[in-house]
């Protein structure tokens, strides 16, 4: 029978159907970080109940954790609390925590695939809406509240239903310059904030065949800023090349027996899908933001829409991002200065995120009155980066070169924009408010982009920079 | 569990908060997620966006002081997974929220905790905005079973999805308890999850 990942994957999971007609799903993987856990343990606590599966459950610190002065305790009261509530809530459970002393500490997404912990045919869940990154290796992957964080903890289960489930295959081939972010960007732009509430998206075509694992995690990733709680790519040889040799990953003949078991995962090509969207890869430029949601977005070579242009309810929505963002309709978004430039965040503060800014940084100068950062998604990326250069590279440039964290993306340590300055981000919100200051501003971009515009000191195309 | 649970029922006066997508980050700002309890949430809702409107967003407006049903519009609570945001609006006193639609963490987070979320059509939204605005003491009835929100100018059709719905009205909202009813299932599900077994070959 022509079966999807998705419904192979549920079934596998599924542990009974509760009566009021959702699914008790098993959870194969938890990830646990600071921000949406402690309430969690807490009830756990007061209800007399333990984690029911330790060793299915990881911990990290990225949110708050600061990226620059590392010693704790931490200036910021309340982040040295909330570091020490999970230090305690770890060792209370039992549960594996990479913190900074292990060397794996990282942004959770990022270091759950780097560890080899997230796998194809897996259940994944963690407090975090950006769970859905795990879903590139063929994995369900859930972001969930912290109520759900203790539902996991105490059963490693919880109640969901199945979501419908949207094919978005994008063929053709990318153009130079053209990056991951700016395909996921185009897919929102298309389908729009809140297109894919309801649906689980399966990204496939030529393009995301020829990605990378961490291109396919940025694609993932940013799933839920179209609406999608779940997005997945079917597992391939670029999977299993990925997670052989890793930490948690299975080894030798196991090793042979769990390819064997992901490859026969993938949807068959026969597969009903609720909807299909299929879009060309020729037709993506490079991708800005120009409002304050990720769907507000148009290629780099165009000009800020005219609000009027729109119709209904996106009109008024515009026209607030407008006076938010102080474009004004019809101004080229080539051009639009800026105060910060941010590489970084789960969605892109991977290796190759890094190694594309850094060809474009190499040999120019951060320009006059920007400040620029460069925040590795985990420990082990920084040092692979320092290995290869990179960091000298960013630091010839004028970019300042960080410790693994959320950073900037968020606005939860003490990386934050001041008043109404404007950042080029390679992050993944771009809500007013996001990055920290109430009337800051940000453009959402791929790293390469972000790093163009360090340079130039407004938003440029990078197309013309590394032809 | 208790009927004590059961949600059919919300009878309060609203409070129209207007616009689209308003995102997780509006609703309760990050700097107040870094705290290990939810309690002292309520005040901070909106925060910005109230800071920005200097005394005019509805929330501080005397007229809907002490409102239990937030009246939104569409794509509410998207964003950030943050249980913060609904716990904050229900620390403030919300117990309904309705809306054209809603994204969907935010809307499973407000299941969990109670918080029940109903969609009308964006006629009906507005047509609700602006009777709560023209009548602030306008008394609004929430029906879970019925689907609708009854006023004395009328009832509008306000949907629940059945699975929330029935968690609503059977009291049955908190997950929790029916997850911990059959641990032998889990162990069973667990057990033949090819990754917890070695793919197949035995030892895990």
């Amino acid at each position: 029978m022509a079966n999807t990942l998705l419904d192979t994957v549920w079934d596998l999971h599924t542990v009974r159907r509760l009566p009021n007609g959702e699914t008790q799903l098993f959870i194969g993987l938890h990830l646990v970080h600071e921000v949406t856990s402690p309430q969690a343990f807490q009830m756990l606590a007061e209800r007399g109940l333990r984690v029911r599966y330790p060793e299915r459950t990881f911990a990290t610190v990225d949110h708050i954790i600061p990226t620059d002065q590392q010693q704790r305790p931490y200036a910021d009261g309340m982040a040295e609390q909330m570091f020490a509530a999970i230090e305690e809530n770890v060792r209370v459970n039992d549960l594996p925590f990479f913190d900074r002393s292990t060397g794996r500490q990282g942004i959770v997404h990022v270091i759950g695939p780097e560890l080899g912990l997230t796998q194809p045919g897996m259940t994944i869940a963690c407090g975090d809406s950006h769970t859905s990154t795990h879903g590139a290796f063929g994995a369900v992957a859930f972001g969930i509240g912290t109520s759900q964080v203790r539902d996991v903890l105490a059963t490693q289960c919880m109640s969901v239903a199945k979501p419908k489930l949207r094919r978005i295959e994008v063929n053709g081939r990318l153009s130079a310059g053209v990056f991951a972010k700016d395909v996921i960007l185009h897919i929102i732009g298309s389908l729009g904030v809140q297109g894919g509430v309801g649906y689980a998206y399966e990204y496939g075509g030529a393009v995301l065949d020829a990605m990378s694992m961490d291109e396919r995690m940025t694609i993932c990733n940013m799933s839920i800023e179209g609406g999608a709680r779940v997005g997945y790519v079917n597992p391939d040889a670029t999977t299993e090349a990925y997670i052989e040799g890793r930490e948690y990953a299975p080894a030798g003949d196991e090793f042979q027996r769990a390819s064997k078991w992901w490859r026969s995962l993938a949807s068959d090509p026969d597969a009903n899908y609720d909807d299909v969207v299929t879009m060309d890869g020729a037709d993506i430029p490079p991708m800005v933001t120009w409002g304050i949601n990720p769907g507000q977005v148009t290629g780099v070579d165009d000009v800020v829409p005219s609000p009027e242009a729109l119709d209904g309810p996106g009109r008024a929505t515009a026209e607030e991002a407008l006076e938010h963002m102080s474009l004004e309709a019809g101004r080229p978004m080539a051009g639009v200065p800026i105060d910060v430039a941010f590489v970084g965040s789960c969605t892109n503060a991977r290796l190759s995120d890094l190694e594309e800014a850094a060809r474009v940084a190499r040999g120019g100068r951060v320009a006059d009155g920007v400040k620029a950062l460069v925040v590795p998604g985990s420990q082990r990326i920084r040092a692979e980066a320092e290995a290869a250069g990179l960091h000298e590279i960013f630091q010839e440039a004028g970019f300042e070169w960080r410790e693994a964290g959320c950073s900037m993306c968020l606005a939860m340590n003490p990386d934050k924009l001041q008043g109404r300055q404007m950042c080029a981000s390679s992050s993944n919100r771009n809500f007013k408010g996001r990055q920290g200051s109430p009337t800051g501003r940000t453009l959402l971009m791929s790293p390469a982009m972000v790093a163009a515009a360090a340079l130039a000191g407004e938003v440029t195309d990078v197309r013309r920079m590394v032809a | 569990m208790s009927n004590e649970a059961v949600i059919d029922r919300i009878v309060g006066r609203g409070v129209p908060v207007r616009g689209n997508d308003i995102d997780t980050d509006r609703i309760i700002p990050a700097r107040y997620l870094r705290e290990i309890t939810f309690e002292g949430l309520g005040p901070h809702a909106f925060e910005d966006d109230r800071r920005a409107l200097n005394g005019a967003h509805p929330l501080d407006d005397p007229r809907f002081e002490g409102a239990g049903v937030l009246v939104v519009n569409e794509n509410f609570g998207c964003g950030s997974s943050r249980e913060h945001a609904p716990q904050a609006l229900l620390r403030r006193g919300i117990r309904a929220i309705v809306g054209e639609s809603f994204a969907e963490i935010f809307f499973g987070n407000c299941v969990t905790i109670g918080l029940p979320c109903l969609t009308t059509t964006p006629e009906h939204a507005d047509a609700l905005q602006a009777l709560i605005e023209e009548a602030p003491d306008t008394e609004l009835t929430i029906d879970i079973e019925a689907e609708q929100v009854v006023t004395d100018q009328g009832a509008y059709p306000a949907a629940v999805p059945a699975s929330a719905r029935a968690s609503f009205l059977t009291g049955r909202w908190d997950a929790l308890g029916q997850l911990l009813e059959n641990a032998n299932d889990v162990q069973a599900t667990s057990a033949r999850l090819p990754y917890l077994t070695g793919f197949g070959g035995g030892s895990s």
